[in-house]
């Protein structure tokens, strides 16, 4: 993988279900599309063309470890030759809701082979900043299971045969995804964020960092609006 | 019995230890008589009391339908197109031919992981990442490759369809707007991949640009030499 020489930067969200990423990747969007600059915000799993085969994917419960991943790996493929690396060529800053490093630690837990996935994905550039949401596994679970919501079969990783009761599952699941984060952490540089602090005080602390290690007046809009 | 192997890792939670049938890939360009030639060699071996399962591209039920969709409107990249055609491979290699082979099956597959490789690397892949995407496919028993000649393979197609494919041509690869020169070329290049591929994998040469009852004769010897080693021996 290599390092961003592009003109534009790339802003990644890392995390549990549950940290608050979305949130705060949605708040530091509007805050730079609200002062003008050239901004591009894109989502984990979101590609028109191949979200259709995932949804049925998960819904009649066909995925397999392999398949699972080379489907959302073919959904990021999408999504980067059509509008990340475009965007980035063009002097955009662009966030990602979740990007490869979702797949390294999900497709990892699933089995997948590290080095098959560190392949898969080698074209895509690294993040200049990505943010991880850290969250205790109880505070995640908590935030996740109060009320006890509707969990999805590959959300919960029941696919995996940790426990055929699904809360149990979830909680174990989610307990290996958050030690194969902690894992990368360093390796990728990921910019640690105590997702336990209020959503204010985050937002404020994030925008900092952009404003330090960005400099924005590059990416003003050429037109007045 | 032949015992299996992928040629790197298995897919994760596939056990490869109990495969005891006979996986053969027939290899070639549309228009090779490739797809006639299954069938042929489907039924004769049925008939000699072989159960025979078939899988090919774009048939698995989780993205056949939408990668034909996908393949109608010529928008996705070369990278997305390639990774949704791997996923189709896994798909039918995991649900279709594991278990086929591990009930005695013989299995063949109408083209396999080369014809993706070698459209991927025609259209500017990095060698290294597509035989890194493909590494966990079994490797077959035996790969037939249907030889013919790009002038052959036009007169076959203007015989069946009264016109080039647009993807067969490959019109998507920047060849110059006119298709027969396009397809020529086309043809040329994936064929130098496969030449390549050839040594590195093992295939066997079938010349396809003869009859279809000799074609089918040549065939037949082969598979029970395969047949032979794997089953009997």
């Amino acid at each position: 993988m290599s390092k961003n020489n592009l003109p534009g930067k790339l802003v990644a969200v890392e995390g549990l279900d549950g940290s608050g990423k979305s949130t705060q990747v949605h708040l530091m969007h509007q805050w730079l599309s609200g002062l003008g600059y050239r901004v591009f915000f894109t989502q984990w799993n979101s590609s028109d063309l191949v979200k259709e085969a995932t949804r049925k994917g998960k819904k009649r419960q066909l995925l397999t470890p392999t398949t699972f991943s080379l489907i959302h790996a073919t959904d990021f493929a999408d999504r980067y030759e059509r509008q990340i690396l475009p965007m980035l060529k063009a002097g955009y800053i662009v966030f990602c809701d979740r990007y490869i490093f979702t797949s390294y630690a999900r497709d990892a837990v699933r089995g997948c082979d590290a080095s098959w996935l560190r392949q898969l994905y080698g074209y895509a550039i690294l993040p200049d900043i990505t943010f991880y949401y850290d969250l205790p596994l109880e505070t995640a679970l908590e935030r996740i299971l109060e009320g006890r919501p509707r969990l999805k079969y590959f959300e919960a990783g029941m696919d995996l045969g940790l426990s055929a009761d699904i809360y149990e599952s979830f909680r174990i699941f989610q307990g290996r995804v958050l030690e194969s984060y902690k894992s990368m952490a360093k390796e990728f540089d990921f910019t640690v964020m105590d997702a336990t602090k209020p959503i204010h005080s985050l937002q404020e602390k994030a925008r900092e960092i952009i404003s330090e290690r960005i400099d924005l007046s590059v990416y003003r809009k050429r037109t007045a609006l | 019995m032949s015992p299996k192997r992928c040629y790197r890792l298995p897919p994760p939670g596939v056990d490869l230890s109990k495969l005891t049938g006979t996986l053969i890939v027939i290899e070639g360009p549309d228009a090779s008589g490739r797809s006639t030639h299954v069938e042929l060699l489907a039924q004769w071996l049925e008939q000699k009391g072989f159960a025979v399962a078939q899988v090919g591209l774009k048939r698995s039920a989780l993205v056949g339908a939408e990668l034909e969709q996908a393949k109608q409107g010529n928008v996705l990249s070369p990278r997305t197109l390639s990774l949704f055609y791997a996923t189709d491979f896994y798909d039918q290699m995991e649900n279709v031919m594991v278990p086929a082979l591990r009930a005695g099956y013989v299995v063949i597959a109408d083209r396999y992981i080369y014809t993706l490789m070698a459209r991927d690397i025609v259209r500017g892949a990095d060698p290294a990442w597509v035989e890194s995407v493909y590494g966990m496919a079994l490797i077959p028993d035996a790969v037939l490759y249907f030889m013919v000649s790009a002038r052959t393979l036009v007169e076959r197609t203007f015989q069946s369809h009264g016109q080039l494919d647009y993807w067969e041509s490959g019109m998507d690869t920047n060849l110059g707007n006119d298709w027969f020169d396009s397809f020529m070329k086309y043809q040329r290049r994936i064929r130098g991949e496969y030449m390549r591929m050839q040594k590195k994998y093992g295939f066997e040469i079938v010349n396809a640009n003869r009859s279809i009852r000799a074609v089918d004769a040549d065939l037949r010897a082969r598979v029970e030499r395969v047949l032979e080693k794997t089953i009997v021996g």
